[in-house]
């Protein structure tokens, strides 16, 4: 693609990046969550592979490092459901949910602004979710875009 | 808590908890070596397992195991402050879950053995044992869990995990094109099970099968949603108008594969029957539902037998003969369903019929599991499926020639063996209900007799070929996860009462009675 483009899309990358993660993060507060986020994000990919050549994308976005990711985010997942039962509890118990730690506010009653602190598990899960849906989708988009070959101009 | 302790309690969970932990795992651990790998998958699959056998003797023992996940505690059916609405995913293993989840330990564990060895000449076996492993999560969660939506989660997951495996092998795109063709066809069915959830959620305010079964009023929407759910769970379970997935889907998988695909297929027959036998029971008009299945397993019975006789690739044979097969559970069932509420018929053939059709669902897992791990181990050594290229195999494979001699008998309903005796129940129920249908059954049986003896002519007899002169003997791990299978065959087949009495019984008891799967979660009643 043009030079015109190819800046656009630098520039677009890391913003469609933050605003993936902000919906990765808020996911417990707003509509959304770690698949929509992990989505947005994978369109940030996808956005600069079309800019750019796949050759050239392949240097930067490596399968190993996505595949990685993907088994983080799900092993992550079933990791802190699994961990309920290290506290003697159900799985899928909230443990985290109004403890004092991390996420584990009490959510406050009435309208309010959005506690990002609270929500227990919901948020970790939301990351790992994220973290799978990112290394996942940007994955297929880089396998079928793949077969691309560079027209000869 | 002892380690036992926390086993019996959590079971339910673990069920799909410890599949899915490894199947996610898989491609880190694959990383080491193949050896840690086949440890890995077979240690997970033996633990599941051994957890559903714990799970289901305490079912067969103490009755209905419910588990409430993220409850404070695990029989929290219904927290205080909910309004007396089971607002959390809950696990209710009854009688008919248990006997299920038995099936499905028994065929994955021996399926697992056998492709530990069938599939090691192949590549990325890391994403085949994930695949296999979200299979084995997705039969468990669909056949224990008593939300509707998680049934419908877990149906997904099974669907993309068979639609992933049935493309497993791509053998020229062709394997792509029956797992496309599968794909979109579970696709449209969990659109349409989605849908009949929504009717449903927005009618009674409630996605727990107990809770919709009690509060059902039979509306019109509720109409819709019967027909939506009877279509697509038929569908996916092969019943014949919607069958035409079935022959490109069991014969382009891995062979090993297919022998799961079938009790996947099951566990579609299985929603079919807890929605019409939990969900709707009385409510609806019995008779007419009960006619309406009926007339699909018979249909299923003649057109999938007529198509098997001609068929020349084995898999694609033994696949319509899976269809014709599943004819005969929705038939014993059906015949179940349509006289359920009269209490004379029920006791004199309905709930005989019920147990056939149930007990016929465990026999088929086994047989024809077995047949197609058969037809797996010949296309391990010869490389082809077409029958008219094969020959004289049985001077080489003898175990496999036996094997498959004792699947074939089976699926026939030839005595001693497990077909038999639900076949016998079959027959002898539906008989009683209509002569005719007990006739159809009787004939396709000798049809499949036929059919078998064709293959085990063309395949094992006649002289040794030259190209196949130096064919062996399948290996040893191949040999085991048929072996496995063939002894449950036959030992049920010998002993087919105990097994009515302990498993099957009590399973037919747990769908036809609807109160008591209500009162298990919701309490009371």
């Amino acid at each position: 693609m043009s030079r015109i483009v190819r800046t656009g899309a630098d520039f677009l990358y890391p913003a469609i990046l933050i605003f993936g993660l902000y919906i990765v993060a808020h996911g417990h507060l707003t509509p959304g969550g770690g698949f929509q986020g992990g989505a947005v994000i994978a369109t940030g990919g996808a956005l600069v592979i079309v800019a750019y050549s796949y050759t050239e994308v392949s240097e930067w976005l490596s399968g190993k490092v996505l595949m990685g990711q993907e088994v983080i985010g799900l092993v992550g997942f079933i990791g802190v459901a699994l961990l309920a039962f290290a506290f003697g509890q159900v799985f899928f118990f909230n443990y985290l949910n109004a403890s004092g730690s991390l996420f584990g506010i009490p959510v406050p009653y009435g309208i309010n602004a959005g506690e990002l602190n609270t929500g227990g598990f919901v948020p970790l899960m939301n990351f790992s979710v994220g973290c799978e849906v990112w290394g996942g989708l940007t994955l297929v988009i880089l396998y079928m875009l793949s077969g691309i070959r560079r027209e000869e101009s | 808590m002892t380690f036992v302790d926390f086993i019996v309690t959590n079971a339910p969970a673990l069920l799909v908890a410890i599949p899915l932990f490894a199947a996610f795992t898989i491609p880190a651990v694959g990383k080491i070596s193949a050896a840690a790998r086949n440890l890995w998958v077979m240690g997970t699959m033996l633990l599941t397992a051994a957890v559903a056998f714990i799970l289901a003797f305490r079912v067969f023992s103490t009755g209905t195991v419910i588990y409430v996940f993220g409850a404070a505690a695990a029989n929290l059916a219904v927290p205080l402050d909910s309004g007396g609405i089971p607002i959390r995913i809950i696990f209710t293993v009854d009688a008919m879950s248990a006997f299920m989840d038995v099936i499905c330990a028994i065929v994955g564990t021996s399926v697992l053995l056998y492709s530990l060895s069938s599939e090691s000449r192949n590549t990325n076996l890391e994403g085949y044992y994930a695949l296999y492993l979200l299979m084995i999560t997705g039969v468990f969660g669909m056949v224990s869990t008593g939300d509707f939506f998680n049934f419908f989660v877990f149906l997904e997951i099974l669907s993309l995990a068979s639609a992933g495996i049935i493309a497993y092998r791509i053998d020229g795109g062709l394997a792509v094109e029956a797992a496309l063709k599968y794909f979109i066809l579970s696709t449209l069915g969990a659109i349409l099970v989605l849908f009949a959830i929504g009717i449903y959620y927005g009618q009674y305010d409630a996605l727990n099968i107990a809770m919709i079964a009690q509060r059902m009023q039979f509306s019109m929407l509720d109409k819709i949603a019967l027909v939506f759910l009877v279509a697509a769970l038929a569908m996916k379970c092969g019943a014949v108008p919607m069958h035409f997935w079935t022959p490109d889907a069991y014969s382009m998988a891995p062979s090993s594969a297919t022998a799961f695909l079938v009790v996947a297929s099951q566990a579609s027959l299985y929603g079919l029957f807890r929605v019409v036998f939990t969900m709707y029971n009385m409510t609806m008009n019995c008779a007419t539902v009960g006619w309406i299945i009926i007339i699909l397993g018979v249909l299923s019975m003649v057109i999938g037998v007529t198509m098997a006789i001609p068929q020349k690739d084995i898999k694609r044979l033994m696949a319509y003969h899976a269809v014709s097969q599943t004819g005969y559970m929705l038939l014993g069932v059906g015949v179940g369903l349509a006289v359920l509420g009269n209490t004379t018929l029920t006791s004199a053939y309905g709930f005989m019929a019920m147990e056939g059709g149930i007990f016929h669902i465990f026999n088929h897992a086994m047989y024809k599991g077995l047949l197609f791990l058969t037809a797996g181990a010949i296309f391990y050594r010869i490389g082809t499926r077409d029958l008219n290229k094969m020959g004289g195999l049985g001077h080489t494979m003898k175990y496999t020639m036996i094997f498959f001699i004792i699947g074939a008998l089976a699926i026939a309903g030839i005595p001693p063996f497990n077909g038999f005796a639900s076949k016998l129940m079959i027959y002898e129920s539906v008989y009683l209900f209509n002569p005719i249908f007990a006739i159809i059954a009787m004939v396709v049986s000798i049809l499949t007799l036929a059919s078998f003896v064709k293959v085990f002519h063309s395949v094992f007899m006649g002289p040794q070929l030259p190209e196949y002169a130096d064919v062996k003997e399948a290996p040893l791990p191949m040999l085991i996860g048929m072996g496995i299978l063939a002894a449950i065959v036959i030992l049920f087949g010998l002993f087919p009462q105990p097994v009515v009495d302990m498993l099957v019984a009590p399973a037919a008891n747990a769908l036809a009675n609807q109160g008591g799967y209500i009162a298990s979660v919701l309490g009371g009643a």
